[in-house]
């Protein structure tokens, strides 16, 4: 399958589209076109059509253009596409350049107040009476801006064959039931659709079809998956401060938590959420909540992550479980705030001063997002240490078609807890003595006691500063020497026990794709677009490090193997090579930032012209 | 109390059926004669006045000299010796894992007013039932002899020579942001540092006690500020103080009838404020301020409680908290149940 725009031909211009195609809307930021855009967005998903919908927005908060991209996908595709099929140019200030991305044989719709000039005359072109139909529905002046964009849904809706009833559904729920606000919309869509009805000939190709491929799927966006696996992970404190595009997760908390985290026996709440006073405060008492017993989490971008840096290393020496989330922007600096990246790996696995090793987890979907929300707490509380799961601005904020999310299929891990009957039969099995940092099993795991244990024995001093098996203050050289290198054999031992690859073969492939995160759906998309061009590969998604050595496998396995990924150093491919230096010449950096999602184009070309030499 | 003794065998016991030593940490590795030392031989004698269980108590600290002297008090409490300055949020987090526990955090000028300014005030704002003791010297002692920033204008130093900034002082910043409890001590006045710790752990919010205690290795002239010849010459306590635990009976006529004000905390403990010159009125803040600054113009330094405000709601208010600790949980409370997930994925959409 090819997105390449081509010239129109006659027999194009005849030959319907049916469920595959892309429609991009220019708007203005704050002119609520984000109510229209889900909307629609909905109807599509509601008719069992695979949809995805992206915001391309900028840092602002009113008044610079901002577009929505909605890919409809009867194949399930959710990558982003670099053409436009049907634009809808609402943005007077964009106008002349929206027109160059139509594709030939493409749609423009346009309010009719917009009296620039129309270039290109290979396309289809759809004026619309927005003001006359938005003066007409009974609504408060004030509010005809926003119901402005209902127009289009409405036009659209005639156009393209979208189910009204869809639309009222996806209303109802936006407004949530709210009888006064869907009418005032959905009276808008319905004479929008009847004005297409009865005034436009309908002469591009595209239309959508009710289709059966949403059955098990759920519509979702990975901050809000990240924060409900969490919750249903046990959650106990959040610690965060405010950053895009992180905080609609920490939001999510509040949004979430009153339903679904009150105590059974109590009533009560059994989360605490506290808007910190910046990162360094958040991860403080994500920390301090960690070590008193709490699962405890925060969730920050990059910059918020650099800030964390020291107490991510205190936590680290101190053996205190703690989940970060770090929902990726465009960096260095401020970078691009608003646009997506996957440029935080190796400050995540690096952070910190001394020698630290950290865990990561690398969700590639929103389901996943779910899933590590309650596999971080585990993990974190299990390896006594923190654990950072990566996600971005792509997967955090833009609504994804994802299948449902499961409930959590293992018991809660709650770690080498030592409470006060537990702590007395350490002691009397360890004749008199028990130790915060001794390795009882052998396994590199320490037990340890957490406050409000009552034991007369239970304390114990934490210390970021040179400490023995038992706490105590020490500088002595060999004492240094074996504590850190337990915590290196500690985190060596979460290998295997992290989510291990994913690794999906082709029949006669002999190069390999290494990705990871939101990425993963332009790979996908890529290796069937390079079958078909008889370019067959394997594909394995990292979801953890350390790596399994089911990667170091993957990567002998194939004489070469491409490592695509959202960032301009090849990050990803710099902690492969430093695990598998032996195997360093089989790893091909694909990696590329410009702050938009990766698109299959574009890894197909790299990996084609790379094969062709 | 003679039965108890013969019970125990180990000295005087309290109502907890603890002894002193049960209080006590390891010993000092701070310099011989440091304030700190004897700071933290009042938080020992006044958690043992208090009935306090040791594992009852979690203790936190920043970096500095200030910072190393939980170890050296509590040896069966819990402790953390976090960032600089970041001790506030390690402590705000740690005290929700049992909100039953008492906490008691020891800083410094260095890890308070400097770094630590935002994490202070905004714990204070929050009001978290909490001791915050600030160890004051003016100096940075594990450093070698640096300026603090509470260290007074004009001050000559060893190494740094003439100190050209005015000082941060630490009540008045408490009392701008609101904190309930704000008193000041000086560490050569351990009947006062004492009652003042009794009676900020009975308090429902957080208590700032901001207490001079000289370093005797770096910071010592007898003309500054934070020297134990300066506190001693020119320390003026607002009233005596004397802190009386809810179990014990109180009559006034102990205090001479008109001369004293009394002070009810959370508990049902009392502090008793016996009237030494002005009748001073802790409850009103701006008065407070007042006459902080006014002794600051006139180099006096004014000790006791400086303010306090018992109908604040403290941190844990603000939550609907389950009455038991949090971290004692069991997981099945934890997780939504399993039919809960349905409705989830259909809110969805």
């Amino acid at each position: 399958m090819t997105q390449e725009p081509t010239a129109v031909t006659e027999n194009q211009q005849t030959q319907a589209i049916v469920n595959d195609f892309c429609i991009t809307f220019s708007t203005v930021n704050g002119s609520g076109s984000a109510t229209a855009n889900t909307t629609l967005l909905r109807a599509l998903f509601k008719m069992g059509i695979p949809v995805t919908g992206k915001n391309i927005f900028p840092s602002n908060i009113q008044g610079l253009p901002t577009w929505f991209t909605l890919r409809i996908s009867k194949q399930g595709y959710l990558a982003r596409l670099e053409k436009d099929d049907i634009v809808v140019a609402m943005n007077p200030a964009t106008f002349s350049k929206e027109q160059e991305y139509v594709v030939p044989g493409g749609v423009l719709l346009y309010p009719d107040d917009i009296k620039l000039a129309v270039t290109r005359t290979d396309i289809h072109v759809y004026p619309m009476p927005v003001k006359k139909l938005t003066k007409d529905a009974e609504v408060p002046p004030k509010l005809r801006d926003y119901i402005a964009n209902m127009v289009y849904v409405g036009v659209l809706a005639n156009l393209l064959g979208i189910d009204l009833e869809k639309i009222y559904q996806a209303l109802d729920f936006h407004f949530k039931g709210k009888k006064s606000a869907i009418m005032s919309n959905y009276n808008v869509v319905v004479a929008a659709a009847e004005w297409a009805k009865a005034n436009l000939e309908k002469k591009d190709n595209y239309r959508v079809e009710p289709m059966n491929a949403t059955e098990g799927y759920i519509m979702a966006d990975g901050n809000a998956a990240g924060a409900l696996g969490s919750i249903y992970g046990g959650v106990q404190f959040v610690g965060w401060y405010p950053i895009t595009p992180a905080s609609s997760l920490a939001e999510s908390f509040q949004e979430y938590l009153p339903m679904l985290r009150k105590d059974p026996v109590t009533g009560k709440d059994t989360c605490v959420v506290v808007q910190s006073e910046d990162e360094l405060a958040a991860i403080g008492m994500a920390i301090g909540a960690g070590w008193a017993g709490l699962r405890s989490m925060t969730s920050t971008s990059g910059p918020g992550l650099s800030l964390m840096s020291e107490y991510m290393g205190l936590a680290y020496y101190t053996e205190t479980p703690v989940v970060v989330w770090d929902v990726q922007r465009v960096g260095p600096s401020t970078g691009l705030p608003t646009r997506t990246a996957q440029g935080d790996l190796t400050q995540a696995a690096f952070i910190s001063h001394g020698d630290a090793n950290f865990i990561i987890l690398i969700p590639g979907s929103v389901t996943e997002c779910f899933e590590f929300g309650w596999r971080a707490l585990d993990i974190a509380e299990h390896f006594q240490t923190p654990v950072i799961v990566m996600s971005d601005l792509d997967l955090g904020m833009n609504q994804w078609m994802c299948k449902k999310f499961e409930y959590p299929n293992e018991p809660m891990d709650r770690g080498k807890v030592l409470w006060e009957e537990d702590l007395q039969k350490m002691i009397e099995r360890g004749n008199g003595q028990w130790g915060r940092y001794l390795d009882v099993d052998g396994d590199f795991i320490p037990y340890r006691t957490v406050a409000g244990n009552r034991h007369p024995r239970s304390a114990w001093f934490a210390r970021g500063t040179g400490h023995d098996e038992f706490g105590r203050y020490t500088e002595e050289p060999d004492v240094w020497e074996r504590m850190m290198n337990r915590l290196l054999a500690k985190f060596e031992s979460s290998r295997e026990h992290l989510p291990l690859p994913e690794v999906h073969t082709m029949p006669n492939a002999k190069i390999g794709i290494i990705s990871m995160g939101s990425a993963d759906a332009a790979v996908i998309e890529a290796r069937d677009q390079m079958l078909a061009e008889d370019l067959p590969t394997d594909y394995l998604r990292v979801r953890a490090y350390p790596f399994s050595q089911q990667v170091k496998e993957f990567i002998r396995n194939h004489e070469r193997t491409y490592v695509v990924e959202l960032n301009r150093d090849g990050q990803l491919k710099q902690l492969l090579t430093l695990d598998n230096p032996e195997l360093a010449t089989h790893l091909i950096q694909v990696s590329h930032l410009d702050g938009l999602p990766l698109t299959a184009r574009w890894i197909r070309e790299q990996i084609m012209t790379q094969e062709a030499k | 109390m003679s039965e108890q003794i013969a019970e125990a065998g180990r000295g005087s016991v309290n109502a907890a059926n603890l002894t002193r030593n049960d209080y006590k940490g390891a010993p000092s590795t701070l310099c011989q004669g440091c304030g700190h030392n004897s700071i933290a031989s009042q938080i020992v004698a006044a958690c043992y006045e208090l009935d306090l269980v040791p594992e009852q108590v979690a203790k936190f600290s920043g970096i500095g000299c200030s910072s190393k002297s939980p170890t050296y008090f509590l040896g069966r409490s819990f402790g953390f010796n976090g960032l600089h300055g970041r001790m506030p949020s390690l402590a705000l987090g740690a005290m929700f894992g049992d909100h039953r526990m008492k906490g008691i955090g020891v800083s410094g000028d260095g890890d308070t007013a400097s770094i630590g300014m935002g994490q202070f005030k905004h714990l204070v704002r929050r009001n978290l039932p909490f001791v915050y003791i600030v160890e004051n010297n003016g100096v940075y002692g594990l450093t070698k002899g640096q300026f603090s920033a509470t260290a007074e204008k004009g001050l000559e130093l060893k190494k740094q020579g003439h100190n050209p900034y005015t000082p941060v002082d630490i009540c008045m910043e408490a009392l701008v942001a609101n904190a309930t409890f704000v008193a000041r001590s000086f560490a050569g006045d351990p009947k006062q540092v004492k009652e003042l710790i009794k009676a900020a752990f009975s308090h429902r919010g957080i208590a700032v006690i901001d207490i001079i205690s000289p370093c005797v290795t770096f910071h010592n002239h007898d003309e500054s500020l934070h020297s134990y010849v300066y506190g001693k010459a020119h320390e003026t306590p607002l009233h005596d103080i004397t802190f009386v635990p809810a179990r014990e009976e109180i009559t006034i006529e102990d205090f001479e009838q008109g001369s004293v004000r009394e002070v009810e905390l959370f508990d049902g403990s009392r502090l008793v404020l016996k009237k030494l010159e002005s009748d001073y009125d802790p409850s009103n803040r701006w008065r407070a301020l007042a006459m902080m600054d006014e002794a600051e113009k006139n180099g006096i330094l004014l000790t006791g409680l400086i303010y306090v405000n018992t109908e604040q709601p403290s941190m844990y208010d603000l939550y609907n908290l389950p009455d038991e600790a949090l971290n004692r949980m069991s997981s099945d409370r934890l997780r939504p149940t399993r039919e809960s997930i349905d409705a989830l994925n259909a809110s969805m959409f």
